[in-house]
């Protein structure tokens, strides 16, 4: 089912959290809401949930306006960032809780519940109660009680961010295939730009209550609308005036008719990649490379290097 | 904790224990002394006149209507207050420990001015048929005024603790307000809702000054036990009196035990 967001706008006393917003989200698709905390994006969510009300503006889901219908007759899935599972509830009931308030037989819901668990490797843990079971395990849980019901639209609203690196990298591979079994409608809102481009097929960027700008990942990674988005999306450094990726700084022990020379400031290797910190008339830069480009250039600190970019620059506008 | 005691430690010990005899437990064991001065068949005796066995049951009326109103209002306004903003918000959140602060016998003067036979209320409802003062109904009212804010101070604190994403996550599900509240918002609470309704009980079961001003203390019709035992003193039934404050007593004290046993339990601070 799409999702369309129209003219959105909604305050909270002075605070201006969505200032005119309208986007769109196709069916079958993944999609991120991605910015900083304050930029909107959980309001956003929360508004398509129908768990806010705007103040002016639409929302249509699967073609029909859905604006002034409450939470409980919307047809979504919502995972709330701290996952709010009913504490009093095994594992089993919190799946169940939606069909069983849809009074479906019980033998149906059993069925459904034990299919839900095995999908969100959870089967083992039926019989806990949410205290018993690891951040993961809650969030796994929290995402097979929203796809109980067979939600038109899921939406997640930060669904990794209280856990361990380690734990997030697994869940959000293990998120991007279920999407590939499920084809469910989802939006993702999410503060990690790596998370969005990893997981998502098309990415909203926000920032102070507006959509800057909207696309497919590399998309945007390769040609942000301005400065703002470029530095929010990835590594940047600054080559006279201009901002550039690092890893877009080639080095090289000759000079060429386009490059610059610059001194070796220092050198961090971190495994696959090594960061040079640079300067070049004064200016402090760093360039990405490979460790082992790094090494055949021997650069240690107080060396001259050679440097070149290619990709995309931006003239540094605010 | 392994602390070695200190002199100073060891006197406000001896302090504090001495002013807990000599305030509750002292008094309590003379009650339970002079009652049972003659055995036990007096104290059953005492207690099973018509006059006392009336009593008890006006006692219970009162006190199981009342907290039945407490329960529903106590839940309903602290909802009010941690769920909802609007204005004069503070202005609730103060007026409900009024019965607090305000002497019980206040609280039945003002009934008595409201619903006095005489007032313009009083005198409408006493012509229509409902009779307020110097009738169980009054002293419903003064009851559930004095044990009014028991159960709100019980349950709001936990209901700010436990937050709202899960009232939320139902909704999302599909769970109406009622089904949102039923099955998840009363089984959190229960715990510090016990609690609350165990101390409006014993409250109410207790309360004295303000059903002594709307009651009228008509024996044998709007008499309480706080009542009777007052009114058996003051004629010098000591047999009676000493019988009925020691059933009030032994009420009170299995009430608290209670209270201490759910506490715990609910988790609440």
């Amino acid at each position: 089912m799409s999702i369309i967001a129209r003219n959105v706008t909604k305050r909270f006393g002075a605070f201006t959290a969505l200032d005119d917003v309208t986007i769109e989200v196709a069916t079958g698709s993944l999609t991120a809401l991605l910015g900083p905390s304050g930029s909107g994006k959980s309001t956003l969510l929360r508004v398509i949930a129908g768990l806010d009300t705007p103040d002016t503006g639409t929302v249509e889901i699967g073609g029909s306006d859905a604006t002034r219908l409450p939470p409980q007759r919307r047809d979504v899935g919502f995972v709330f960032q701290h996952y709010a599972p009913f504490k009093h509830m095994t594992v089993a009931r919190n799946v169940a809780f939606g069909l069983s308030i849809r009074k479906r037989p019980k033998a149906e819901i059993r069925g459904r519940v034990q299919e839900l668990l095995e999908l969100v490797h959870l089967e083992k843990f039926a019989d806990r109660y949410p205290a018993q079971l690891s951040g993961g395990q809650r969030q796994r849980m929290a995402l097979a009680r929203a796809l109980a019901v067979e939600p038109r639209v899921l939406l997640l609203d930060e669904p990794f961010g209280a856990l361990d690196a380690q734990v997030r990298k697994e869940l959000r591979i293990w998120l991007r295939r279920l999407h590939d079994d499920l084809h469910v409608t989802t939006v993702i809102v999410t503060h990690d730009q790596e998370e969005a481009m990893e997981v998502a097929d098309e990415v909203v960027v926000m920032s102070d209550g507006t959509v800057a700008q909207v696309g497919a990942p590399q998309d945007i990674y390769d040609n942000p609308v301005n400065d703002w988005v470029m530095t929010f999306l990835g590594p940047v450094t600054n080559l006279k005036g201009a901002l550039i990726r690092p890893h877009d700084l080639v080095l090289s022990a000759d000079s060429t008719a386009e490059s610059i020379p610059a001194t070796v400031v220092g050198v961090t290797r971190l495994g696959f990649e090594t960061r040079i910190a640079l300067t070049y008339e004064g200016q402090e830069l760093w360039a990405q490379v490979t460790s082992e480009v790094a090494d055949q250039l021997g650069l240690a600190p107080g060396s001259t290097v050679y440097v070149r970019h290619r990709g995309p620059v931006m003239q540094v506008t605010s | 904790m392994a602390e070695t005691p200190t002199a100073a430690r060891w006197s406000i010990r001896v302090v504090v224990l001495g002013y807990l005899l000599v305030l509750l437990v002292l008094p309590l064991a003379l009650v339970v002394r002079r009652t049972f001065a003659h055995g036990i068949s007096p104290v059953f005796d005492a207690l099973t006149t018509s006059a006392a066995a009336h009593a008890f049951q006006i006692t219970a009326t009162v006190a199981g209507v009342a907290v039945v109103a407490n329960t529903i209002f106590g839940v309903g306004v602290a909802l009010l207050l941690v769920r909802h903003r609007f204005p004069g918000r503070r202005l609730l959140d103060a007026v409900i420990d009024l019965p607090v602060a305000v002497s019980p016998v206040v609280v039945g003067l003002a009934l008595t001015l409201i619903y006095g036979s005489r007032e313009p209320i009083g005198g409408w409802l006493t012509r229509n048929g409902l009779q307020i003062i110097f009738s169980l109904p009054g002293m419903v009212l003064a009851t559930i005024f004095v044990g009014m804010p028991l159960v709100v101070r019980a349950v709001a604190p936990v209901l700010e603790e436990i937050g709202d994403e899960q009232e939320q996550a139902a909704y999302t599900l599909g769970a109406s307000a009622w089904q949102t509240f039923r099955r998840i918002t009363l089984p959190s609470i229960r715990g510090a809702l016990a609690y609350g309704v165990v101390l409006a009980l014993a409250r109410s079961l207790g309360e004295y000054g303000a059903v002594a001003v709307v009651s009228g203390r008509i024996v044998g019709q709007t008499q309480t036990i706080t009542l009777f035992v007052e009114e058996r003193f003051d004629n010098f039934d000591q047999s009676a009196a000493y019988s009925a404050a020691f059933a009030l007593a032994v009420v009170a004290v299995l009430s608290l035990v209670i209270a201490r046993r759910i506490r715990p339990a609910g988790g609440t601070a």
